[in-house]
């Protein structure tokens, strides 16, 4: 084998700029897909980073039926009592989970004493959830960021509309799950950007606050956030929570608890989806462009080297064997392109991190730019750039295995 | 027992819509060690001949029998293990390979066709170029060595694996005079010290008489025999 390799390798350096130019073009793909997966990449976790830390949490837990009814926020939906312990003694028990916090979502009526307006609310415990989503904190672009009883965080859009500004005094009339209305008066602390954009109208009061204003008896819980210690273990918690919660039932004999994860409750999951079906068309433009150089360089080898052929099959050299020389050149055409290109890729990828260039993102100014490229992507492109050398040279080496030797000898 | 038994073998080739006949109804019989030469104008038949009995080709009738096989019964990987190990080929064009030293070059049998031990294979390799006369120039490459040095890398690359039989098509063609006459002594030199059976074909007639038994081939058919010590005929 390692006589094939040198073969191989003597016949590529001997038609040196063709194989430089070769090479450089799979390197040049594969720089490009890996700047190219690197900055998307970025963007990507970056817009994951900003939902999940900022808002939903990487997975949230309700009672069955709430997320179908999410819209009118329904107060009947809540879990009470007993499914709270239950359900809170199950995710205690879980080690990948970091934090956890409950939380009342409720709709109501945003008053400044002289114009009303509707907002989404929810109530947290502050502690908890700001260890569950640690970017809340981040979004309040004005006022304090400790969110105390009797406080209120109100969104942007609000603060804007009705002139309000933290420390002056708010009135949020909501209506309970009886449907009597009840009103409460709130000093603003804070000023929050939208995680969802400029028409975002949620605010955050604190739990205590919330039992008061909904006359809640006993603890209600809407949903529980869930911040895990691994992002990357998501889909297979989210599994093994459903399955551990699918055994709790209800008085009927039902499902208690529905497991949601954050992909399921945002829209920018779409977003995420299409960056990765971005990155599968860049990728196949890779496939094609070492497919086309790579075969387009045997079929001359082979067309070159005829009578070469036609002297080792004449000696003896089995097909195989031939078959292998060819298929061995695509092969080191391939690594020295991918090999190359990574370090190329990871050198850019450093530099680019090295510029701090800065982007913006919805109400998030001056994010800056944190390329990163995983191993797994790096061996996975380094290995699809291999495999498709090996098969796009897989065609002449076979026509260069077939070639009569009487004939390929008589070829000038 | 003959090493090579050709009977009543013939040869057809499709060019376009005419068909050739190369060779008509041709037998011989080609004793071991034998240093036999191939004559006659261009389009006789020789070529078409001797890549019969190098396997290359099939009869179109007859049968050919090679160091006691039926080579017209090989399949195309049968023929290329039989060539590899039964046949050592001289060309005309030498047909070196550019990218291997001269000592490859030799070593390339040994090496991709029959996968002998390193140490066989310099022992082997070593000899044959002390024997044609390259063991100094073992480290260059076929671009950087003259036509005859060529042909005795060539002629050393087909006895590397002890083979039965070599066969040389015009194997003194792009050679000069003096050359050729020094290679053709140096295939009998090979054939007397490794008893293997040379088969060359020429056109050349100054170079002829260094064969032991010389066929004469016309229009496909073998119309002589010369034997040093005596005539016959095909």
């Amino acid at each position: 084998m390692g006589n094939l390799f040198k073969i191989a390798i003597r016949n590529l350096l001997r038609y040196k700029r063709r194989t430089l130019l070769t090479a450089s073009l799979i390197t040049v793909g594969v720089v490009f897909v890996l700047a190219f997966v690197s900055i998307s990449g970025s963007f990507k976790n970056m817009m994951i980073g900003q939902i999940t830390d900022s808002m939903i949490g990487h997975l949230q837990v309700h009672r069955k039926g709430f997320v179908a009814s999410i819209e009118t926020l329904p107060l009947n939906l809540n879990l009470k009592g007993g499914a709270i312990g239950r359900l809170e003694k199950i995710l205690n028990e879980q080690p990948e989970i970091e934090a956890y916090s409950p939380r009342v979502k409720f709709g109501g009526m945003f008053s400044n004493f002289t114009e009303t307006s509707s907002i989404r609310l929810t109530a947290i415990d502050p502690e908890r959830e700001f260890k569950s989503v640690p970017l809340l904190p981040e979004r309040v672009m004005d006022g304090g960021k400790d969110l105390k009883p009797g406080g209120i965080l109100i969104p942007e859009l609000l603060s804007r509309g009705m002139k309000v500004k933290p420390g002056d005094a708010v009135v949020i009339v909501a209506t309970n799950a009886d449907g009597s209305v009840n009103g409460k008066q709130f000093t603003v602390t804070g000023v929050m950007e939208s995680a969802t954009g400029p028409g975002g109208r949620d605010g955050y009061i604190h739990m205590d606050d919330a039992r008061e204003l909904l006359r809640m008896e006993g603890q209600q819980v809407s949903e529980y956030a869930i911040r895990l210690k691994e992002f990357g273990s998501l889909t297979a918690f989210g599994e093994k929570l459903d399955g551990l919660l699918a055994k709790e039932l209800n008085q009927q004999g039902k499902p208690l608890f529905e497991v949601h994860t954050w992909e399921k409750l945002s829209p920018f999951f779409n977003i995420a989806r299409m960056i990765d079906l971005m990155t599968f068309f860049i990728k196949l433009m890779l496939i094609a462009i070492v497919l086309i150089s790579i075969m387009n360089v045997m079929i001359m080898a082979v067309y070159e080297r005829i009578r070469e052929i036609g002297t080792i099959a004449a000696i003896g050299t089995l097909p195989g064997k031939i078959l292998s020389m060819f298929v061995i050149e695509g092969f080191c055409m391939g690594v020295a392109g991918a090999l190359i290109g990574d370090i190329v890729g990871i050198a850019l990828v450093y530099i680019l991190n090295l510029l701090k260039i800065s982007y913006n993102f919805g109400q998030q100014k001056g994010i800056i730019l944190q390329a990163g490229i995983s191993t797994a992507d790096i061996l996975m492109i380094s290995a699809t750039v291999i495999i498709v050398s090996v098969i796009a040279s897989l065609q002449p080496a076979f026509k260069a295995s077939r070639m009569e030797p009487i004939e390929a000898l008589r070829h000038v | 027992m003959a090493l090579i038994s050709a009977e009543h073998i013939s040869k057809d080739y499709q060019v376009g819509e005419m068909a050739v006949q190369a060779l008509r109804d041709v037998s011989f019989e080609i004793e071991p060690a034998s240093f036999v030469s191939f004559i006659g104008p261009s389009g006789s038949g020789k070529t078409t001949l001797l890549n019969l009995i190098g396997c290359l080709d099939k009869p179109t009738e007859g049968a050919l029998t090679v160091a006691e096989t039926d080579v017209a019964t090989l399949d195309r990987k049968a023929s290329a293990a039989f060539r590899g190990k039964t046949i050592g080929f001289i060309f005309q064009d030498f047909n070196l390979l550019p990218v291997l030293t001269v000592y490859e070059n030799i070593e390339y049998p040994l090496l991709m066709v029959q996968k002998v031990p390193p140490e066989e294979r310099r022992r082997r390799v070593t000899a044959l170029l002390a024997a044609v006369g390259m063991a100094d120039q073992k480290d260059k490459y076929p671009d950087q060595i003259s036509g005859g040095q060529k042909q005795r890398v060539a002629i050393a690359r087909a006895l590397v694996t002890n083979p039965k039989l070599v066969l040389a098509d015009e194997p003194t063609a792009n050679l000069d005079h003096a050359t050729a006459y020094m290679v053709l002594n140096l295939m009998k030199k090979m054939r007397d010290e490794f008893e293997t059976t040379f088969i060359f074909s020429t056109h050349d007639q100054k170079i002829v008489g260094e064969a032991e038994t010389i066929f004469t081939l016309e229009d496909g058919k073998i119309n002589g025999v010369k034997t040093k010590g005596g005539n016959g005929n095909g």
